[in-house]
């Protein structure tokens, strides 16, 4: 019984030392998103002048007046203000008074300003705007301040256009292999046939085959069937890289359902096709369910297949942005809120079906 | 005198078997892709308001394949009960095998075909394009930083997930800490590029400028000189890798939590009964009870970082000795136009995953599936 408490405190302690390094580890984990995300609504000036960590409260330097310095003082020796002598140089640094206060000169030599600062604590910065996604989703000429607020006016990249390139090619891209997949599944689980194991060997064989060996050749024959940037060629390339992994956990799925529900539909004369859209199919929506998350965030967060087969034209959202990084890369008002609008649909698909994606990685963490 | 005379029939009724099969699961998806294919060409040149032909091609796309099973079935179904039985399997499993053949398999040699020829796929040019595949500088550096990402990226994803899934596994907030950790697989490589590209930014130094990078934020706090932390090799690689570890720790988490999960309480009880320590049970207990599935994970995310692409692309497009096998496969097909090189630089990723493949076959035949 003696030991009871120094047990129960040695437990407290542990317990406090597992949720405190969890807690740290997860708060370097969100940090990187939750700087874009509240860059995102900031105003395009502002992003360009200070970090995005400065709208939570914190104690920073305030402009509460100006000093005018009197034109017969020579600049370029040393300089005095309110009894403090320093260089130009010392000065436009910014130099901490006595009182407190700091002083800072504005600009070049010329402009003879000197701003006075105190330190204060600012509240939460309320100065958030939706003007970022509004300009990033247009496909219109748009225009924005930058650091300086100089306006600047740039081509929109038309994200809106792209999230719904991105739409018609994640959700054929995923429906399409499942349904090849299921019924190959089926048909590898529940039927007789030549060829039978060693085609299947195959299937398992292209598990972890990397998808570069494919482009070169396939974008021969797209080329050649005039099919480069249609939807119907990234649909038949992402079904094609997805079709072993699909087949492979279907077909795992499917083998182990119970054979004795599918014999007593066949005595009752029901045939294979029937089994399969009335027994199998329904049967197996937690498998199809997984595979079919887990297909969708490939397809939807793909670049490379969409970048070869669809190009420019008709672009999807990872490549679009990519574009905005190479052609804007220090935008970076136009950079969060485009990645934003990026995440939202494959967050939201993920924390809403978390548990069938997870269920989905754990039988086949083998793709290639 | 009766093997005689069934002999011949039996052989014309192999033969029309087969050809059978062979039609079912070859001409009955061509000719749905051809219908596809010239529904798609039109889509593409039309100038209908972009959500008509967004929703036309779903429709199209998913209707015309759910057709393709549909007819094919009704054909097979309407011949004799013998022959139906003979081609079905092949109404069920020819699209699938015959799009795996067309993408997969088939590529495959074509690729290895290739690899031998010129720039132009006309000319054959031997071992020339292996040549360049291994001994070119850009490649050396290209292995070499693939190493870096398969050694350490590997490395900490793993034992960061397995640090995760062991610690969390301990606390009641399991399920927030795990979500949070996982997040990061819902986000694209393109947008992880963009998030890490905004923590590295650079400004440069002068008068009244503010980093605006949270790295070199914190790097000035601290007392030191902001850098443009993207272009100084060879550390630049290791700031690339980051983003990496930041994407797939969470699926190692999962896998091993589960593997966690698993495992026996007896097992842990009668450890700790034994007076082990928590160091003692996870060395002694956990590791070796789940090394199946770190073996898994660990390979999952080797080939992974062997075809790393996303990243390197969007972040520095390979400059400043950061460039990686996969980079330069795009870039010897996309920039310089050079398919050689490009099918060459293919196979030789798909030779590194060889001993995976045979290692799943392995698996598969002992699983005894058939």
């Amino acid at each position: 019984m003696e030991t009871a408490p120094s047990l129960s405190g040695q437990k407290k302690l542990s317990s406090f030392l597992v949720n405190t390094t969890l807690t740290v580890i997860c708060l370097l984990w969100i940090v990187p998103t939750l700087g874009i995300l509240v860059t995102s609504f900031r105003p395009s000036d502002e992003i360009f002048r200070t970090g995005w960590w400065t709208v939570f409260p914190h104690k920073a330097y305030v402009k509460t007046d100006e000093i005018q310095i009197d034109p017969a003082v020579d600049v370029n020796g040393p300089i005095e203000i309110n009894g403090v002598t320093h260089t130009f140089e010392e000065w436009r640094a910014g130099v901490v008074m006595p009182d407190g206060s700091q002083l800072t000169w504005f600009g070049n030599k010329r402009t003879r300003l000197v701003e006075v600062n105190a330190l204060q604590w600012l509240w939460f910065d309320t100065r958030l705007t939706l003007e970022n996604y509004t300009n990033v989703l247009s496909g219109q000429e748009i225009s924005f301040k930058d650091g300086n607020g100089n306006v600047i006016t740039r081509q929109g990249n038309n994200l809106s256009s792209a999230f719904l390139n991105s739409v018609a090619v994640a959700i054929p891209a995923t429906v399409i292999p499942i349904l090849i997949a299921c019924f190959a599944a089926y048909g590898f689980a529940w039927m007789e046939f030549p060829g039978r194991k060693f085609l299947f060997t195959i299937v398992v064989a292209l598990l972890v085959v990397p998808l570069q060996i494919a482009l070169v050749p396939i974008l021969q024959d797209y080329t050649r069937l005039n099919l480069n940037g249609t939807f119907l060629a990234i649909w038949l390339a992402h079904t094609g890289f997805g079709l072993p992994l699909a087949i492979y956990l279907l077909f795992n799925y499917i083998s182990q359902l119970p054979r004795d529900i599918l014999e007593s539909a066949f005595i009752d004369g029901a045939s294979h096709f029937t089994i399969f859209t009335n027994l199998i199919l329904p049967l197996s929506v937690p498998a199809l369910a997984s595979f079919a998350i887990f297909q969708f965030l490939w397809v939807w967060n793909d670049y490379l297949v969409a970048l070869v087969f669809l190009g420019d034209r008709n672009r999807v959202v990872t490549s679009a942005l990519a574009a905005i990084v190479g052609e804007k890369g220090q935008d970076w008002h136009l950079l969060t809120s485009g990645a934003f609008i990026s995440m939202l649909l494959p967050l939201a698909v993920f924390f809403a079906l978390q548990r069938y994606f997870v269920r989905g990685l754990l039988a086949g963490s083998v793709k290639g | 005198m009766e093997a005689t005379t069934t002999e011949p029939k039996n052989m014309g009724n192999w033969l029309a078997t087969n050809i059978g099969r062979l039609l079912i699961s070859l001409l009955v998806p061509i000719l749905t892709f051809l219908v596809l294919w010239q529904g798609f060409v039109f889509l593409r040149d039309s100038q209908a308001p972009q959500i008509v032909i967004v929703v036309t091609a779903i429709l199209w796309g998913v209707g015309g394949v759910a057709a393709l099973y549909a007819v094919s079935n009704w054909l097979v179904e309407k011949l004799p009960r013998e022959w139906a039985g003979r081609l079905q399997p092949f109404v069920f499993i020819g699209p699938g095998v015959a799009i795996l053949f067309w993408f997969l398999a088939i590529p495959a040699i074509r690729t290895l075909m290739l690899s031998f020829r010129s720039a132009t796929g006309t000319g054959f040019v031997g071992f020339d394009n292996y040549k360049f595949a291994f001994t070119d500088r850009i490649m050396l550096e290209a292995f070499r930083n693939n190493l870096l990402w398969m050694v350490f990226g590997t490395f900490f994803c793993v034992s960061l997930g397995l640090v995760i899934a062991v610690l969390a596994d301990r606390s009641n907030y399991e399920s927030i800490y795990k979500a949070i950790i996982f997040m990061p697989m819902a986000i694209s490589f393109v947008g992880a590029g963009v998030i890490w590209k905004f923590i590295y930014t650079y400004k440069g130094e002068g008068a009244g400028i503010s980093e605006i990078g949270l790295l070199n934020a914190i790097v000035l706090a601290l007392g030191g000189q902001s850098q443009p932390w993207l272009s100084q090799p060879p550390l630049n690689n290791f700031f690339l890798i980051v983003i990496m570890v930041w994407l797939q720790t969470g699926f190692a988490m999962v896998i091993i939590s589960s593997a966690i999960k698993g495992i026996p309480a007896e097992l842990l009880e009668a450890a700790r009964i034994d007076g082990a320590n928590e160091f003692q049970t996870f060395f002694r207990i956990i590791i070796p009870t789940i090394q199946g599935t770190l073996l898994t994970v660990t390979t999952t995310i080797l080939i992974f970082s062997l075809k790393l692409f996303d990243i390197v692309r969007v972040m520095t497009g390979g400059n400043n000795g950061t460039n990686v096998i996969a980079n330069e496969f795009y870039l010897e097909r996309f920039t310089y136009g050079n398919a050689g090189r490009a099918s060459a630089i293919a196979i030789v990723l798909l030779v590194a995953v060889i001993p995976v493949m045979i290692y799943n076959l392995r698996q598969f035949r002992e699983s005894r599936a058939f």
